[in-house]
């Protein structure tokens, strides 16, 4: 790092630039942050880490001004600051690059940099000075973007750049870059990191957001981590290992009960890819999910494992390699080729691809039985009524009217009746994005028996999730995916907890 | 990223052809040019038809402008044509009982009331601006109706018709002098002024646009509410052109105003829009009107032969 961060790394001399002490914020009664204390010294990186729910993002959202904090005081420069609203966040000088981009698609570069604050002589906006002021930041950056092009005609890359260089419009001092690399290329991320060596040798500095271990000590000078809405520790990353650091974020977690890997070795070979490559970026996967197999794709996020499903399901198109199943080779070119060959995706997001949120549960569960049950165009309300009752048993949905809206159940109870949609038209292979996401513990545990179960009846599933401890107990077999690939098979002493997968898909101790 | 100048941005894009933005021009100078040679010897180029079709052009790009506001915010306003004829009969009322000033203040009045009401709806009270409008415009028409008993107000202030769409400028009539009135500023608003850019915005993302300090809710507010006073504007523009205030007046103007904004490039989802392409949109349905009208086609053909062209434009405009 520089000479200016290497003065003021982990030291106390240096005044923050922005300095929270004892914040804590509730949502409807439940605590979400608790006393977090966090500070930013300008030149620095100071990387944020956590587990999911550990209070990152409300933290961040408090400084921005997205969120009023409850108790605890901030302070930028020194002073005291409350802030109402995004607006006195900007004028402090704090800039958000945001995670889902926030920039106008039909406004140009230039435009959305100085949307609502354009230079203007009179009341006329000034284009001329504009370009031209949007050209000097990205001088100062040294990137080449044209202020002129309009944003939808540019990749992702470049609206990252326009992002930050609308920080700098508006004189940040602190910018808060949450999993900016997700959705960029190797050397993307490269020229992302040089710039914010650049802008910390200004004396900005970075809050750093990010999952993967390796970027955090690339570019970071400290970390604090936060644990269940409090302050874990701040640390120097040079005084701290990535063992030290997987433990904070991991904790000592419960460990969910799990049941025994099952060995199908001797099994038929139910899913077989080969080579595999799509659109969406990912390639050369090949992979093998035996009769009564449950096989879990871990990786970070980005890591090509949402594309792979996508592909597999035909949402994406397949550009090379093949797809067996049951040992016949099958062309899946859209949704409906998948499900002909009994291949059923259950999606990452239940509210909005799963399910129709206003419509009752049992309408819900006969959608994909519609064509099953009716004759000539008349629906026949009787024989969907029974497999609605049947599955609402078999799946144990908590429902006290079938006739409810599936709005108004709990996630867990909606993702049961999502899985209960799937599997009772009986596929042969079942994909799973994230099954447990946003459903509470107790409902974990049957969602997770009732995959195995349907696994252990001679089906083919692959499951992916960002939840280590679910994913330990779902799987028998873990494929690690990196860079839209499958990388390896991992071994066993890999997969006996928590703290060993996480490290292994962080990619630490592993040659 | 730093060292290569990407394939996007390479291209300087100021002159370039944008189907969808642009295909009003094309279509109105081939409209102009079918209809130059099918209908030379009905007398089709000739400056009585030059202003003939200007005219007809007039009221609607008045209306039109708001509307272009309203649609580039992602909004609608189906209460305009019902609003304007209420317009035109409180101004006819109060000019025969209070006399010009209040007349004209009456009528400018009635729009900011309804605009306000249906901005505080809209933005406020975050009901959908279509079901907002609707409401309104069978409320205004409803309104203009009742209080007349169906019946027209004549209009006898002789100075209220000349300023509003009576009278003519030297060679030029009124109501053309309102109509460039409108677009321009209109344009200016929308192009050069911050306003301008919070519309877009809004309509685009308004998460981005909250994101960038804009006040959503204040910036569809006052596309409504300029959008209403637009439509009464035009309502007492009718009024002086035919001495009179009437329920009718305006009726139907609604759709003609957002045919026009479509047709000139604005998405009808937001985020795009332009004043000078809305105003080329009511040309082109003016032109297409009188040229039927030449042709000798009755009003219920020119009906069915003006839907058939808008669908074209907005498929044509759709292919990109």
């Amino acid at each position: 790092m520089t000479a200016a961060s290497q003065a003021v790394r982990g030291g106390p001399s240096a005044a923050p630039l922005v300095s929270m002490r004892g914040i804590t914020k509730s949502f409807s009664g439940v605590k979400v942050l608790d006393g977090v204390d966090f500070e930013v010294v300008a030149g620095e990186v100071h990387a944020l880490a956590g587990g999911n729910g550990a209070g990152k993002s409300t933290l961040m959202k408090i400084l921005q001004g997205v969120y009023q904090l409850d108790g605890g005081t901030v302070e930028v420069s020194g002073k005291p600051r409350r802030f109402g609203s995004i607006h006195d966040a900007k004028r402090a000088g704090l800039g958000m690059v945001f995670q889902e981009f926030s920039l106008v698609p039909t406004l140009t570069v230039a435009q959305n940099i100085f949307l609502n604050d354009e230079p203007r002589t009179g009341r006329m906006i000034d284009d001329r000075q504009m370009v031209r002021r949007a050209r000097e930041i990205f001088e100062r950056m040294q990137v080449s973007v044209d202020p002129t092009a309009p944003m939808a005609s540019l990749p992702t890359a470049y609206w990252q750049l326009t992002e930050i260089a609308k920080a700098l419009a508006e004189d940040a001092r602190v910018l808060i870059m949450d999993e900016p690399t997700a959705a960029l290329a190797q050397q993307e991320v490269r020229a992302l990191f040089d710039l914010v060596e650049r802008l910390t040798d200004d004396g900005i500095a970075v809050v750093y957001i990010s999952h993967r271990m390796e970027e955090v000590y690339e570019i970071a000078d400290r970390i604090t981590i936060l644990r269940n809405g409090k302050h874990l520790l701040t640390s120097a990353l040079a005084d701290i290992t990535p063992e030290q650091i997987v433990e904070g974020i991991v904790g000592r977690t419960v460990a969910m009960a799990a049941p025994p890997r099952r060995d199908c070795t001797d099994r038929p070979v139910v899913l077989s890819l080969a080579g595999l490559a799509a659109g969406n970026g990912l390639h050369d996967v090949s992979l093998e999910v035996r009769e009564g197999e449950v096989v879990g794709l871990a990786g970070l996020m980005g890591s090509g494992r949402t594309e792979l499903a996508r592909a597999l399901f035909g949402i994406d198109a397949i550009t090379a390699g093949t797809v067996r199943i049951d040992g016949r080779e099958v062309k899946i070119g859209k949704p409906g080729d998948a499900l002909a060959h009994r291949l059923v995706l259950v999606p990452e997001d239940r509210r909005l691809q799963g399910l129709v949120l206003s419509h009752s549960v049992n309408s819900n569960l006969q959608l994909p039985h519609l064509g099953d049950h009716s004759r000539g165009g008349w629906v026949d309300d009787r024989a969907l009524g029974s497999l609605a009752r049947r599955l609402v048993d078999e799946f144990r949905i908590k429902v006290a009217r079938p006739e409810a809206p599936a709005s108004l159940l709990s996630g867990g109870n909606q993702q049961k009746i999502v899985l209960a949609k799937w599997i009772s038209r009986d596929p042969r292979v079942l994909v799973m994005d994230e099954p447990t996401a946003g459903v509470d513990i107790g409902t974990k545990a049957e969602i997770i028996e009732a995959i195995r179960a349907f696994a252990a009846e001679g089906h083919a599933v692959v499951v992916i999730s960002s939840e280590y401890p679910e994913l330990l107990a779902m799987s028998d077999r873990l494929l690690l995916m990196r860079e839209s690939t499958v990388e390896r098979e991992l071994d066993p002493t890999e997969t006996t907890d928590e703290q060993a997968l996480e490290l292994a898909v962080q990619g630490v101790n592993h040659e | 990223m730093s060292e290569s100048t990407a394939t996007a941005t390479a291209s300087r894009r100021r002159f370039s052809f944008d189907w969808r933005r642009d295909i009003i021009y094309v279509g109105f100078v081939a409209v102009l040019a079918i209809f130059s040679v099918l209908l030379r010897d009905e007398g089709f180029l000739s400056t009585a038809s030059f202003w003939n079709i200007l005219r007809q052009a007039a009221i609607v790009s008045v209306i039109a402008v708001g509307m272009t506001l309203v649609i580039a915010a992602a909004e609608i306003d189906l209460s305009v044509g019902s609003v304007a004829g209420l317009a035109s009969v409180v101004t006819a009322m109060a000019l025969s009982h209070y006399g010009l000033v209040p007349g004209i203040l009456a009528g400018l009045a009635l729009g900011a009331v309804i605009g306000s009401i249906n901005g505080a709806l809209v933005a406020f009270a975050r009901i959908p601006s279509f079901l907002v409008t609707l409401a309104m415009m069978g409320i205004a028409f409803g309104i203009a109706q009742w209080v007349t008993k169906s019946a027209p107000v004549p209009i006898l202030d002789l100075t209220y018709v000349a300023n509003f769409g009576g009278g003519n400028i030297g060679p030029i009539p009124g109501l053309i002098i309102w109509m460039v009135l409108f677009v321009a500023v209109g344009t200016v608003v929308l192009k050069k002024m911050r306003f301008g850019r919070q519309i877009l915005a809004t309509g685009a993302n308004p998460v981005a646009a909250e994101y960038s300090g804009i006040r959503t809710s204040w910036v569809r507010f006052r596309v409504m509410l300029i959008c209403s006073m637009g439509a009464a504007i035009a309502g007492m523009l009718y009024a002086g052109r035919l001495q009179s205030g009437r329920f009718q007046w305006g009726a139907g103007d609604e759709m003609n105003a957002i045919a026009a904004v479509i047709l000139g490039g604005t998405a009808l989802a937001g985020g795009r829009g332009s004043v000078i392409g809305t105003f080329f949109g009511a040309l082109l349905m003016a032109t297409i009107n009188y040229g039927l009208i030449l042709a000798g086609l009755d009003t219920s053909q020119q009906q069915i032969i003006r839907g058939v062209i808008i669908i074209l434009a907005v498929a044509l405009a759709r292919k990109n």
